[in-house]
C-alpha cells in the first residue's frame, strides 16, 4: 500500500490523550499524587478494521477502553467520532454523544444483573433507548438472539445457568440492539478454553460483516491477536510503544518489550530456544520513571532512554517509540514467528468442517 | 525404559459429588503416575475435573463427595485410607507441597505473611526454634527472587504484585520441605512475563530441591516447556499419558489431537471443537468425548471405559487402539 | 423446585415457617377460632381467675374472660404492629439507604449521621422517650417503634448499595445509557432485597417483644385490648397464685419471636439469585 492513502475519515480517533486517576489534594488528608493511567496516546482506528491493543495487567488497556466509552473522562487530549470531537464531556454526556460506541466487558457474566432474566436484559436496552413497541422489541431481540447463535429460549433463563461462552453471546447481544458502530471488546477470549474460543472468535467475525462493526480488540493473549486483529498496538504502563498491521508486529517486532512479550508465550516446541526471561516487574504507575516507561527493564537500556521519553514514530506504516530499535535488532534474534507442524494443519483442516 | 518407582501413583480413582441437582459423577476414571524428580503435567479444559483431582489427593473433598473407587499411593502410603488427622499431620503441607491458583486469593489479607508462613512451619516442626524457621523462611524467599525477602516478613499480601505473591506462595509451599509438590494452575492469574518467569523458577527448583511436581494447567504451552510427562484429561476420564514431547508431535487420542489442532501454534485460524462439556450430572457410559469425537464408533459408548492400551511407552483410552500392541487391563 | 429442596434440609428455619404460618392463621380466623370471642371485653366475674381446665384451657383472668380466646386474639394485635411498624420502617427507612449510598457528598453524610445517633441509642428507651410525648395509646406505640426501627434499614441499604454501585453490571448499564433512576430502582433495590427481607422478618418478631414490653409499662395498648404484653402487666399483682395469667401470654411472645427469628435466620441462606430457575 502507498502510504498516502486518501484520506478517510477514521471512525474513530485519539489525539495525544491522557488520563489521570485519583490524586487527592491534601486538605485534612495526605496529597497523595494521581496515576498517569495513560499517557499521550494518540490512535486512530478506520471503519470496519479491528485494532488489538495489547499489554499486561496495568498498561492502562482497560482505561483506555473506558475513556473512549466514555465513562471514563480523559484529562487531556481529543477524542473524535467521525472526525467530530466528542471529547471533555462527564460520562452521562458522553455516552450519549458517543453511543455509536459501545463496550463487552471481560466478565461477561458479571456484567449482567443476577436477577433479570436475559430476556428482561436485553428488553432493557431497547427500552432505554425508547420508541419501539413490546412487539417490535420482541421481534429484534429474537433476531439478535439468532444473530449470535442462542436458543430463543435463552430469554427465560438467569446469568447463573449459561456458561462463560453462552454469557458473552448475550453481552454481545445486549450491545447489538443498540445497533453500535464501534465495539470495545474487553478480553473476549479470557477465561475461555481454547476449544471455545474459536467459537466466539469466529462470531465477532461474522457479526462485523453482518452489522459493519469496527473493533477495539483488548487482549494479553498474543497468539489471539495475531489471527484475529488488523493492526496492532503494543501498550506499556500508559504508553503506546509499537504500533503496526498484524503482519508486520509479529515479523518484525522492534520494540525491545514487544519482543519480550513475544518470547514470552510458551511455545508447543518447548523452550528450545533458552531464552531468558525478562527481569522484574513494571513499576508501579504511581512512581514513573523518567524517560522512556521500559527503561527500568530493557536489557538495551541506555542513558538516554532514562531521561527522554521516545515518542512513537512510524516508518513505513510501523510505528515504534524507541531510541535505540534500529541497533537492538541486531543485539539479538527476533523472536521466530509462530508456525505449525504441517501434519496437525491437515487434521485441522478435516476437524474444520 | 525401567521404571522406578512411582512417587505418586492415581489408579482408577472414581468419584462423585452429591449437589443440589443430583448426583455428579465428576471423576470417572483417573490413571496416572508420577516418577520420582520428573515434573507431570495435567491437562484439561474446564470441567475436566482437574481441581477435584487435586483436592482427593490433597484429601481436601468438599462434603457430599465420595470416592467410589480407586487409589491413590504417595511413596508407598495409601493416601486415601489415611485418616484426616494424618493427613494433616504427616502429609499436607510436610511432604507435599501446595501451590494455589489464584495468588490473590490464597492468603489471608489481615495478617502479615511473615505470620502466616511461620505459623505452618512451626506447625509442622515444632521443635525447631522459632529463628531456626525464620532463617529458613527468608533464605526460600531470597531463592524465589522475592524482593528484600528480610522486610517482606513484615508486610501484608495485599503490598505484593500478583507475580510477587505467587513466588511467597511457592517458597510456602517448600517451606517444610515436601518430596512432591502439586501446583494448580499457578500462572493462569499471572501476565505471560511473569508466567515465564514464575515457569523459569519452577523448573530450577525442581531440579535444586529434587522436587517432584504435579503441574495442573489448560495450557499446552506450558506444559510443553515445563513437564516432562503430560497427562491428558477430559470430563473427569483420562484419555492419554506419555513423554510430553511425543504425546504433543504424534498425540494418538482422538482429543488430544483435536485439542493440539485448536492451538494456536498449529492452526492460523480458529479451529474449535463443535459441542461442549457434557455434565457431570449427565454422564454417559463408555468414553465421555465420543459424542464429540469425529472417529467415534457404537463400540465407544459401550465399553467400559478403562482399558488402558499401551503403546510406545504411551497409554491411551481409546477403542481406535484396542486391537493393537499390548493390552494393560 | 431448589428453593424448597434447600430449605427443607433447614430444620430450624422450618420449624420457624411452621410458626409464623400458624400464628398469621390464628391471627387472621382469630375471632372465629376462640372458643369464646366476645371475652375480648366482656366480663364474667363469677368465673375470674379460674385455672386451666376443659372449659377454659388457659384458665380464666381477672374479670373471668377465657384466656385461650385472648391469647389468640391477641396475635392479631401483635401482627398488627409488627406489620405496620416494620411496614413503615422500611418505607423510610430504605429509600433513605439508597439515596445516601448513591450518592455521596453531604447528603450522604448528613442521613448516615442522623442515622447513626439513632443507632447508639437503645430501641427500646427511645421508644419509650417518644411514647411519653403521645398520649400512651397503641398507635402512639406503633409510631415510636417505626421512628426508631428506620435506621436499621437505611445502614443495611447504604452498605448494599454502596458495594452494588461498584458493581460490573451498574458499569454495564450505564455504559448503555441506562439513568440513575432505573439503576437505583429496578437493578441495585431488587440485589439488596435479600438481607432487607431478613431484616424485616427478625424485625417483625422484635417489634413484637417491643411492642410487648411497651404494652407491658401502660405505654401501649389500653384496657380492655388483649394485648399480650398489656394482659401480663395486668397478671402481675395475682402472681404467683393465678400463674396461667402470665405465662401463656408470655409463651405466646416467646413461641412468635422465636418463630420470627428463626425464619429469619433461614431466610437469610436462600435469598439467593442462584436459586432462581427458569420456568
Amino acid at each position: 500500500m502507498m502510504g498516502e492513502a486518501t484520506a478517510r475519515v477514521p471512525i474513530v480517533e485519539l489525539r495525544d490523550v491522557t488520563v489521570l486517576l485519583g490524586g487527592r489534594k491534601g486538605w485534612l488528608r495526605k496529597s497523595v499524587p494521581p496515576v498517569r493511567a495513560v499517557g499521550g496516546v494518540s490512535l486512530s482506528v478506520q471503519q470496519g478494521d479491528i485494532l488489538g491493543l495489547v499489554g499486561e495487567s496495568g498498561c492502562g488497556k482497560t482505561t483506555l477502553g473506558r475513556t473512549l466509552l466514555g465513562l471514563q473522562r480523559e484529562t487531556a487530549g481529543d477524542i473524535r467520532l467521525d472526525g467530530a470531537p466528542v471529547g471533555k464531556l462527564p460520562p452521562k454526556a458522553a455516552r450519549r454523544r458517543r453511543n455509536d460506541i459501545h463496550y463487552v466487558h471481560q466478565d461477561a457474566g458479571a456484567a449482567l444483573d443476577p436477577w433479570w432474566s436475559i430476556g428482561r436484559t436485553l428488553d432493557e436496552g431497547l427500552r432505554i433507548q425508547g420508541g419501539t413497541a413490546v412487539a417490535r422489541r420482541r421481534a429484534r431481540v429474537d433476531e439478535i438472539l439468532d444473530a449470535v447463535g442462542l436458543d430463543p429460549t435463552t430469554r427465560r433463563r438467569y446469568p447463573h445457568e449459561l456458561s462463560g461462552g453462552q454469557l458473552r453471546r448475550v453481552a454481545l447481544a445486549r450491545i447489538l440492539l443498540l445497533r453500535p458502530r464501534f465495539v470495545i471488546l474487553d478480553e473476549p477470549t479470557s477465561g475461555l478454553d481454547m476449544s471455545v474460543q474459536a467459537t466466539v472468535l469466529n462470531l465477532l467475525l461474522d457479526l462485523r460483516q453482518r452489522f459493519g462493526l469496527t473493533y477495539l480488540f483488548i487482549s494479553h493473549d498474543l497468539s489471539v491477536v495475531k489471527r484475529f486483529c488488523d493492526r496492532v498496538a503494543i501498550m506499556y504502563l500508559g504508553r503506546i510503544v509499537e504500533l503496526a498491521s498484524a503482519a508486520d508486529i509479529f515479523a518484525e517486532p522492534r520494540h525491545p518489550y514487544t519482543r519480550a512479550l513475544l518470547a514470552a508465550v510458551p511455545r508447543l516446541e518447548g523452550n528450545t530456544r533458552k531464552v531468558e526471561p525478562i527481569e522484574g516487574e513494571p513499576p508501579s504507575a504511581a512512581r514513573l520513571p523518567p524517560g522512556c516507561v521500559f527503561s527500568g527493564r530493557c536489557p538495551h537500556a541506555v542513558a538516554e532512554c532514562r531521561e527522554r521519553e521516545p515518542e512513537l514514530q512510524a516508518e513505513d506504516g510501523h510505528a515504534v517509540a524507541c531510541w535505540r530499535w534500529r541497533d537492538t535488532l541486531e543485539e539479538r534474534p527476533a523472536a521466530p514467528p509462530l508456525t505449525g507442524a504441517s501434519n496437525e494443519r491437515e487434521y485441522a483442516a478435516s476437524l474444520a468442517k | 525404559m525401567s521404571v522406578a518407582s512411582p512417587i505418586l501413583a492415581v489408579r482408577g480413582l472414581k468419584l462423585s459429588i452429591r449437589t443440589d441437582e443430583g448426583i455428579a459423577r465428576i471423576l470417572d476414571h483417573i490413571d496416572f503416575a508420577l516418577q520420582p524428580g520428573h515434573i507431570l503435567g495435567i491437562v484439561g479444559e474446564s470441567g475436566c475435573g482437574k481441581s477435584t483431582l487435586i483436592r482427593a489427593v490433597l484429601g481436601i473433598l468438599p462434603l457430599g463427595a465420595t470416592v467410589e473407587a480407586g487409589d491413590i499411593d504417595f511413596a508407598g502410603e495409601k493416601l486415601l485410607r489415611l485418616p484426616e488427622r494424618e493427613l494433616s499431620r504427616r502429609i499436607r503441607g510436610s511432604r507435599i507441597g501446595f501451590v494455589p491458583q489464584d495468588p490473590y486469593l490464597a492468603l489471608n489479607p489481615v495478617f502479615k505473611i511473615g505470620r502466616q508462613v511461620l505459623e505452618i512451619m512451626r506447625w509442622h516442626a515444632p521443635g525447631r526454634g522459632a529463628a531456626q524457621h525464620r532463617e529458613r523462611l527468608i533464605g526460600l524467599l531470597r531463592r524465589v527472587h522475592l524482593p528484600d525477602a528480610e522486610a517482606a516478613l513484615d508486610r501484608y499480601p495485599h503490598q505484593f504484585s500478583g507475580g510477587q505473591r505467587q513466588r511467597l506462595l511457592i517458597a510456602a509451599a517448600l517451606a517444610c520441605g515436601p518430596e512432591l509438590v502439586i501446583a494448580d494452575e499457578p500462572t493462569t492469574a499471572l501476565d505471560v512475563t511473569t508466567q515465564q518467569q514464575i515457569l523459569a523458577l519452577l523448573r530450577e527448583l525442581t531440579e535444586e530441591f529434587g522436587l517432584s511436581m504435579l503441574f495442573v494447567t489448560h495450557d499446552l504451552g506450558v506444559v510443553a516447556e515445563l513437564c516432562d510427562e503430560t497427562c491428558v484429561i477430559y470430563a473427569g476420564q483420562t484419555v492419554e499419558s506419555g513423554p510430553t514431547r511425543e504425546l504433543l508431535d504424534a498425540p494418538k487420542h482422538p482429543y488430544t489431537r483435536a485439542l493440539l489442532a485448536c492451538h494456536p501454534d498449529r492452526s492460523d485460524s480458529f479451529i474449535g471443537i463443535p459441542g461442549s462439556v457434557p455434565s457431570p450430572l449427565r454422564a454417559a457410559p463408555g468414553c465421555r468425548f465420543a459424542p464429540r469425537c469425529a472417529e467415534a464408533r457404537p463400540a465407544c459408548t459401550m465399553r467400559p471405559p478403562h482399558l488402558d492400551t499401551l503403546i510406545e511407552g504411551r497409554r491411551v483410552d481409546c477403542v481406535l487402539y484396542d486391537e493393537l500392541e499390548s493390552v494393560v487391563a | 423446585m431448589l428453593i424448597l429442596r434447600k430449605f427443607a434440609r433447614d430444620i430450624p428455619a422450618l420449624i420457624g415457617l411452621v410458626i409464623v404460618v400458624v400464628v398469621v392463621i390464628v391471627a387472621v380466623v382469630g375471632p372465629w377460632l376462640a372458643p369464646y370471642p366476645k371475652d375480648a371485653y366482656a366480663s364474667h366475674l363469677l368465673q375470674r381467675l379460674k385455672p386451666p381446665s376443659s372449659a377454659f384451657p388457659f384458665g380464666t383472668d381477672n374479670l373471668g374472660r377465657d384466656m385461650l380466646s385472648r391469647v389468640i386474639l391477641g396475635a392479631r394485635g401483635a401482627l398488627e404492629v409488627a406489620l405496620i411498624v416494620v411496614g413503615v420502617a422500611a418505607a423510610i427507612g430504605v429509600p433513605l439507604g439508597l439515596v445516601a449510598g448513591y450518592r455521596g457528598g453531604w447528603v450522604s453524610e448528613s442521613i448516615m449521621r442522623v442515622t447513626d445517633v439513632f443507632l447508639a441509642l437503645p430501641q427500646l428507651i427511645l421508644a419509650l422517650a417518644l411514647a411519653q410525648l403521645m398520649t400512651p395509646s397503641l398507635e402512639s406505640a406503633m409510631i415510636a417503634l417505626a421512628l426508631t426501627y428506620w435506621p436499621y434499614f437505611t445502614r443495611l441499604v447504604f452498605a448494599e448499595t454502596r458495594r452494588l454501585q461498584s458493581a460490573l453490571f451498574v458499569d454495564a448499564l450505564r455504559g448503555i445509557g441506562a439513568g440513575d433512576a432505573r439503576i437505583l430502582f429496578l437493578h441495585i433495590l431488587p440485589n439488596a432485597m435479600s438481607p432487607i427481607i431478613v431484616r424485616a422478618t427478625i424485625g417483625m418478631g422484635f417489634t413484637i417483644l417491643v411492642a410487648a414490653v411497651l404494652g407491658f409499662l401502660g405505654m401501649g395498648a389500653t384496657p380492655p385490648q388483649p394485648d399480650w404484653g398489656l394482659t401480663i402487666s395486668e397478671s402481675r399483682s395475682y402472681l404467683p397464685g393465678a400463674w396461667w395469667y402470665s405465662i401463656f401470654p408470655g409463651l405466646a411472645i416467646l413461641v412468635t419471636v422465636l418463630g420470627f427469628n428463626m425464619l429469619g435466620d433461614g431466610l437469610r441462606d436462600l435469598v439467593d439469585p442462584r436459586l432462581r430457575r427458569s420456568r
